[in-house]
This record gives structure tokens, C-alpha cells and sequence, in this order.
């Protein structure tokens, strides 16, 4: 007999912005209050299982075209070249840079170059994450 | 904020506080008390999803309403998380008792009335 999950599907549906949108807001208020990129991967990676567990891997597939083991090459790549981008202002390795900025909408912020660090350990986790998750979901 | 502790608002915030934290916490035992007296799966996760949702909700509202009035701090987190409640909750509570009806598992001996039963027989029937 074909299970009737409507309610589980309609509650994901709702849910899965709720998730993804504090998983950003975790990433981005990770320089000052508890969170990062750790935490806010993982609750992408969460929010994405949701999706799988409601619907199935081939139709999350679809909504979501990413290839996690190219996700998580990109994130290691833009972590390791953050890192890098210090030897060529002839600072050690790994030296971060901050200053003010004028954004149009969000007035004075300061930009951290350790959010492009963040940004890539988010792109790992997610990924690594979900390749674990998938290999393990797809039985075949 | 010290200084005007016995105000008027802080006196009337206060008092809010401790009715939403105490329903709370008087919710999570009934929940507590449910989980151990009742007779089967569908009568405990009645007991686990109502009664614990508001429970955690109300400790959550008290907390949201300490930090907005008493601290100066509007935690938007909280009320997200409420509302997160409020959705997931109750959906777990209907697919663990969906999932255990569809397992087999057996009603109390009290029941007297089983619809479920003929509408998975109906829906069998039809395939």
C-alpha cells in the first residue's frame, strides 16, 4: 500500500526555509555570537536530508543540482587559497585582513577575509556531508 | 536596568515570566507523567506531542520575554524556534503514531472504536 505522507511533505515544505535560513544566519553571525561555518553547514546539510527524507534522493537531485564531491573540491580550494592570498601582500601564510567598508544598503560593515575562510570550511562540510549521506542513501 | 527593578513594567514582566515558565514546566511533568500511565503507543504520543509542544513553548516564551524586557534583548532566535515547534511537533508525533499503526502494533485493550482500521482495509482493497 502507498503510504500517504502529505503531512510530513507540506511541514518540509515550510520547514526547509525556516533551516536554510537560519543555517545562514549561523554562518554569518559566526564572527561575533556562537555559530560559523561548521554549525551553518551542517544545518544546510540537515535541511537537505529533510528534503530527502520527504520527497526521494532522485527528486531532491533534481531541485538541487550539485555534485557534493565538486562542492567540497571548491571549498577546499577557496579555504586554501584565502590562506594562500597573504604570501603575495608579503605577509606569512594564513595572515587574515579586516577594514570598513560603505556598502550601499547595509552602511558602515566591516569585511573579514576570514569569512572567505568560513565561507569555504561551509562548502566542505556541506558537501562532505552529503557525499556520506548519499553514498549510504543510494543502496544500489 | 538595575536600578528600576521594582518598576511597574519589571513587577509586571516578572509576573509573566513566572506564569510561562511554571505552565511550562507544569506541562513538561504532565507530559512526564502521560509517557509513564498511559496504556499504549498512540495514547503516549498524544500525551508526548501535545502537551511537551506547549510546555517547551511557554519555557521558550518566558525566556524570549526575560531577555526582551528585563535584559533589553530582542532574541529573534526564540521565536523562530517556537514557531519551528509549533510546525515539527506535532508532525512527528502524527508519523511516529502513523508508523507504528502501519507496523502492526496493537491498540489498548480499552479502545472501542478503530476507524483506521477500515479505511487501510478499504484502501486495500481497491489495489
Amino acid at each position: 500500500m502507498r503510504t500517504n505522507d502529505v503531512m510530513l511533505k507540506t511541514a518540509t515544505k515550510v520547514v526547509t526555509f525556516i533551516i536554510l535560513m537560519f543555517a545562514v544566519h549561523i554562518f554569518f553571525a559566526g564572527h561575533y555570537t556562537p555559530g560559523g561555518g561548521f554549525v551553518g553547514g551542517l544545518l544546510t546539510a540537515s535541511a537537505i536530508v529533510l528534503l530527502m527524507l520527504a520527497y526521494d534522493i532522485e527528486t531532491v537531485k533534481k531541485i538541487i543540482p550539485v555534485n557534493y564531491v565538486m562542492l567540497t573540491a571548491i571549498g577546499l580550494l577557496i579555504a586554501l587559497s584565502t590562506a594562500a592570498a597573504s604570501i603575495f601582500f608579503n605577509v606569512p601564510f594564513f595572515t587574515h585582513a579586516y577594514d570598513y567598508f560603505d556598502l550601499p544598503l547595509f552602511g558602515k560593515t566591516s569585511l573579514h577575509s576570514a569569512a572567505l575562510f568560513d565561507l569555504g570550511v561551509y562548502l566542505v562540510v556541506v558537501g562532505v556531508t552529503m557525499t556520506i549521506i548519499q553514498t549510504i542513501g543510494e543502496d544500489e | 536596568m538595575r536600578e528600576e527593578r521594582f518598576s511597574i513594567e519589571t513587577t509586571i514582566a516578572n509576573i509573566l515570566i513566572i506564569i510561562l515558565i511554571s505552565t511550562g514546566v507544569l506541562f513538561s511533568a504532565v507530559t512526564a507523567l502521560g509517557l509513564v500511565r498511559l496504556p499504549d503507543v498512540y495514547t503516549r504520543t498524544h500525551a508526548a506531542s501535545k502537551s511537551s509542544t506547549l510546555g517547551v513553548m511557554c519555557i521558550l516564551g518566558g525566556t524570549f520575554i526575560y531577555f526582551w524586557l528585563i535584559e533589553d534583548h530582542f532574541n529573534s532566535q526564540l521565536i523562530i524556534s517556537i514557531i519551528f515547534l509549533f510546525i515539527t511537533s506535532p508532525v512527528a508525533g502524527h508519523l511516529i503514531g502513523r508508523a507504528s499503526y502501519m507496523s502492526g502494533i496493537k491498540l489498548a485493550e480499552e479502545t472501542v472504536r478503530d476507524d483506521m482500521k477500515e479505511a487501510v482495509a478499504k484502501k486495500k482493497r481497491q489495489q
